[in-house]
């Protein structure tokens, strides 16, 4: 199949879906790529490194299209563009379907298949083609830059001749893949990192990245399906933002990338909270494409509030840094190709079992596959331990005493049981018996006593050992060989025998084992 | 020369207190190694005691048991490969246990004169109770050592009714004693015998793979009841003393196995591994694989390394290969350890030796315990050979059979690799959820043969 990729043509977009390395991975499936002339420029690919890579230079649009059996882009097609597709052919781009709902049904009466990269769901196998994550890692990334780049102080903490410089506080509201990079850049040029989600168990996560989770206490699951965020109900809002305001007149730089899927972005960095800023400030706003979660923040501009904190409202980060995103998300599509071509012998075979391409699959023969079905399979597991109801230290104590109370008796019983035992034995065993049992008891007690110490380490040795010595035995079976039965004597010397062998072969493998232990 | 029985009653005390320093000694390695000193010397006192005390005359037959017997033991202990420990700490337990038996049977065959009638009703029983737990041991032992060896299969045979003709054979045995007190003859002796030859192999049939550890650290118990058993029975207490060490050392090591897999000593012993017990838990993902060059570049990257053999490894004999590569990581100046759970391998402590024999220095071999806390700080974890106890479902999934078995926790490492043969289960037949996390990475292959591939990218 022939794999094209046309010029973007929205404004200002700098991506390009077909790098010349991800064109390397194509042509490994048994697929030809195609190119418009110029279309990497914009992100730092020109015609000859895609001509070095095999793909072949296309001159303009029309030729391109008229060509390619697969068409990849990064922006949702425009109406112009629609018209060049037909039956035959599919396109794999960003699509919005829910969004888009008017150029879905324009792009299915061409009868063309449409791969929407938003729609892939998220689940463990998919996630090397999850477009969205990708882009959204390198917004977090840009955001921090950005921030750094109107925030007028440094980020790292220094003791410098000239003077004590305080490390910047950086609050990052939302801690999905946006979140989660911009925690990690902020943490790794020194800034003092701070995270909120409404979802108790990315904690960890935020943790695992050297961020402090802002713990709210407050009993309400804000995990939804898919692994994105759920609506929170007014108490916990209000909760949440009482927390940002104490939180407003410390931080330096908030990053917000609370998104809710299908609604507008929650507002959770309200006026009053800019205003409690100090001037220098930054707030970038990632969700700005949905309405901000920043009262100020206008789409695709950058403001300064009256008290001087910049509000960055770009909804265009990884545009910003258009090699980087152009080499994640021409990967991306590469992974999702990969699974087209499940032969990899360049022939595509759309299959609609498979839950990846059927939940990224928009459009089809002529129908209108969205929204598809749920996934098969959920995609994080839901902990599926209960709860465990906290007790209260009194009940703790009481239960504690109780186990110790029942514990005793336990003892107390088998002290009891055992006594019974004493006498019964006492009463109708002889002394000489009652003389060995003595030392009987005795040495399974200090044996207990001894064991216990002996190193993990060593169990091995420790069990080669005991096997040696109970090869004392022997000294029963040499008593015994000075029978004038015949019988008796030789099975005596049989023990005899396979004793020695233990008690020599146990000593000796003991010495070889405890050798090898060496320290370094 | 001949001692008298109170110069040989001092010497038994000394060789007494000489096993018990022994034993005490493998507190830690620098001081088990004087310990064995202890435990040969005391060994070779009381031997000797034994040959020249009363009531036994230096002959040919003693001699010639006595030399021919060491040398097989020196030719045993020399030759045996450190893989093949289990097998042999299995084949040495039978012996105690025959031992027991002909000792049981000729105390039968030539009883103590003079003895009360009390007397008599308890050498009686100290003759069928030594008997008994020998022939046990002895069977029990054959058949683990059969299955160690692979000579047998290692799975778990169920018979049908298996725990009633357990229970038959305990109470013919029973009312065999009972009949052997009231003079029925020695036949009742022999019968007894056989039914517990066949008990103890029945047992040890229907454990299986995993529960090995168990399995050897029960019969090392029995065979030291077994000696105590036949010190009553001649009414010597040194054999007493040494039996009741070796027995509550067989059977505290047994205690920590369980433990360590979260299951009844009895369930274990009754055999059988139990199946799940409700809707296991659904994994999601896919199975990565990596080849030798991805993990030599993380390794390359990675600070800190966790190795965590298991079974596997024993089968495939790579410890050499992961000792080296342990030492070239060392040299490069990176932190590796390795993380030994309580139950890896066929015998407690296996990995230990295993690891030992490659040089690799004991004080970076840990416990599980003294690891688990250090696993989410560690850059690259390299399962080799193990899979039950790396299982997550352990601790996340209620409904799997091995929930609740502390495992060691190498999922909240930044980046685990599981060198392992192919996509199949481990023992207990469950899945491992660990196959599909996200940052682990499938590196398949036969271990030594992978481990060599990886060496060859690090120089």
């Amino acid at each position: 199949m022939k794999i094209g990729t046309p010029t973007e043509i929205a404004k200002d977009e700098a991506r390009v879906a077909l790098t010349p390395s991800s064109a390397v991975r194509l042509q490994k499936l048994g697929h030809s790529c195609l190119i418009q002339s110029g279309a990497g420029n914009a992100a730092g690919f020109n015609d000859d490194t895609y001509r070095e890579a095999g793909v072949e230079v296309v001159a303009d649009a029309a030729a391109l299209w008229k060509a390619a059996d697969v068409i990849t882009k990064v922006r949702p097609p425009e109406a112009s563009e629609i018209s060049l597709l037909d039956q035959n052919k599919t396109l794999i781009s960003f699509f919005y379907p829910a969004q888009n709902e008017a150029l879905l049904a324009d792009t299915n009466s061409s009868k063309a298949t449409l791969v929407a990269m938003d729609m892939v769901p998220r689940i463990s196998r998919a996630q090397k083609m999850d477009a969205l994550s990708s882009m959204a890692n390198i917004a977090g990334y840009r955001a921090v830059i950005e921030a750094g780049n109107n925030f007028g102080r440094f980020f790292t903490g220094q003791i410098t001749a000239a003077g004590k410089v305080p490390p910047a506080k950086v609050l990052v509201i939302g801690a999905g893949v946006a979140g989660l990079a911009a925690i990690g850049t902020a943490q790794s040029l020194g800034a003092i990192v701070r995270a909120f989600d409404v979802r108790p168990e990315v904690a960890e996560q935020i943790e695992s990245m050297g961020a402090e989770f802002l713990f709210l206490d407050f009993n309400e699951d804000g995990a939804g399906d898919g692994g994105y965020a759920a609506p929170s109900s007014p108490e916990f809002r209000e909760k949440q933002l009482a927390c940002f305001r104490e939180q407003a007149p410390e931080v330096d730089i908030v990053i917000t990338t609370a998104l809710i899927p299908g609604r507008d972005a929650p507002k959770l960095w309200l006026e009053d909270m800019v205003k409690a800023m100090k001037p220098g400030s930054v707030v970038v706003d990632l969700a700005a494409e949905r309405g901000g979660n920043c009262d100020l923040t206008e789409m695709d501009k950058k403001i300064v509030s009256d008290n001087g904190v910049t509000i960055i409202g770009y909804t265009d980060f990884p545009s910003r840094m258009a090699a980087q995103s152009s080499e994640l998300y021409s990967t991306n599509i590469a992974h999702m190709l990969a699974d087209l071509t499940p032969e990899k012998d360049g022939q595509i075979n759309h299959n609609m079992e498979d839950d990846v391409i059927r939940g990224a699959t928009a459009t089809h023969s002529g129908e209108i596959t969205f929204p598809p079905p749920p996934p098969k399979i959920a995609a994080i597991a839901k902990p599926s331990a209960p709860k465990v109801v906290e007790l209260t230290p009194e009940e703790v104590a009481a239960a504690e005493a109780k186990a110790a109370k029942q514990a005793g008796y336990r003892q107390i019983g088998l002290l009891c049981v055992g006594a019974a035992f004493m006498w019964l034995l006492g009463n109708y065993a002889p002394a000489s018996f009652m003389q060995h049992f003595i030392v009987f008891v005795l040495a399974v007690f200090v044996g207990f006593q001894v064991i216990w110490n002996v190193s993990h380490a060593l169990h091995t040795p420790l069990m080669a050992v005991t096997n040696a010595i109970s090869g004392i035995i022997v000294l029963g079976a040499l008593l015994q060989l000075d029978s004038p039965n015949g019988a008796v004597t030789l099975l005596a010397g049989i023990s005899v025998l396979i004793a020695t062998i233990n008690v020599v072969g146990g000593f000796m493998v003991t010495r070889r084992m405890l050798q090898m232990f060496q320290k370094s | 020369m001949t001692l008298t029985y109170e110069l040989q009653v001092a010497a038994y005390i000394t060789s007494a207190v000489l096993f018990i320093l022994s034993l005490g000694g493998l507190s830690d390695q620098e001081s088990a190694k004087r310990g064995v000193w202890f435990g040969i010397v005391g060994m070779a006192i009381a031997v000797f005691a034994t040959i020249f005390g009363p009531g036994v005359t230096i002959g040919p037959v003693l001699i010639i048991t006595l030399v021919i017997g060491a040398i097989i033991g020196v030719v045993v202990a020399t030759r045996v490969e450190m893989t093949g420990m289990p097998q042999l700490v299995a084949a040495l337990h039978s012996f105690v246990g025959l031992a027991a038996v002909f000792i049981g049977i000729n105390s039968d065959l030539s009883p103590p004169h003079d003895m009360l009638p009390a007397e008599l009703i308890i050498h009686e029983i100290e003759v069928f109770i030594g008997v008994f737990i020998g022939a046990i041991t002895f069977t029990g032992s054959i058949v683990a050592y059969a299955k160690l060896a692979g000579k047998v299969s290692g799975s778990a045979l169920i018979l049908p009714g298996r725990h009633v003709w357990n229970v038959l054979i305990v109470a013919a045995s029973i009312a065999l004693l009972v009949m052997y007190m009231s003079g029925a003859g020695s036949w009742t002796l022999y019968v007894m015998t056989l039914l517990a030859f066949i008990l103890g192999a029945h047992l040890v049939m229907a454990i299986g793979g995993a529960d090995m550890p168990v399995v050897v650290s029960m019969l090392n118990s029995y065979s030291g009841w077994a000696a105590a058993a036949t010190g009553f029975l001649l009414g010597n207490d040194l054999l007493i003393v040494v039996g009741a060490l070796v027995g509550s050392s067989g059977a505290i090591l047994s205690y920590i196995m369980c433990k360590a897999m979260n299951r009844q000593f009895l369930s274990v012993i009754l055999g059988g591994f139990g199946g799940p017990s409700g809707e296991q838990q659904a994994i999601e993902g896919e199975q990565i694989a990596i080849d030798a060059d991805g993990v030599a570049a993380s390794l390359e990257d990675a600070d800190s390394v966790v190795i965590v053999p298991g079974y596997g490894m024993a089968v495939a004999q790579a410890q050499q290969s992961v000792s080296e590569l342990t030492r070239r990581l060392r040299a490069k100046g990176k932190n590796v350890r390795f993380g030994i759970h309580p139950v890896a391998g066929r015998l407690p402590g296996h990995m230990n030796v295993l690891l030992a024999e490659a040089k690799v220095p004991y004080d970076i071999v840990l416990e599980m315990d003294e690891i688990n806390d250090d696993l989410p700080d560690t850059d690259v974890v390299i399962v080799i050979g193990s899979n039950d106890i790396v299982n997550p479902a352990a601790q996340e999934d209620p409904n799997s059979p091995i929930a609740g078995m502390p495992v060691l926790e190498v999922w909240k490492a930044k980046q685990v690799f599981v060198s392992k043969r192919g996509q199949g289960t481990g023992y207990s037949g469950i899945e491992n959820p660990l196959f599909f996390k996200e940052n682990t990475r499938m590196f398949y292959g036969d271990a030594k043969t992978s481990l060599d591939a990886l060496l060859a990218k690090i120089a």
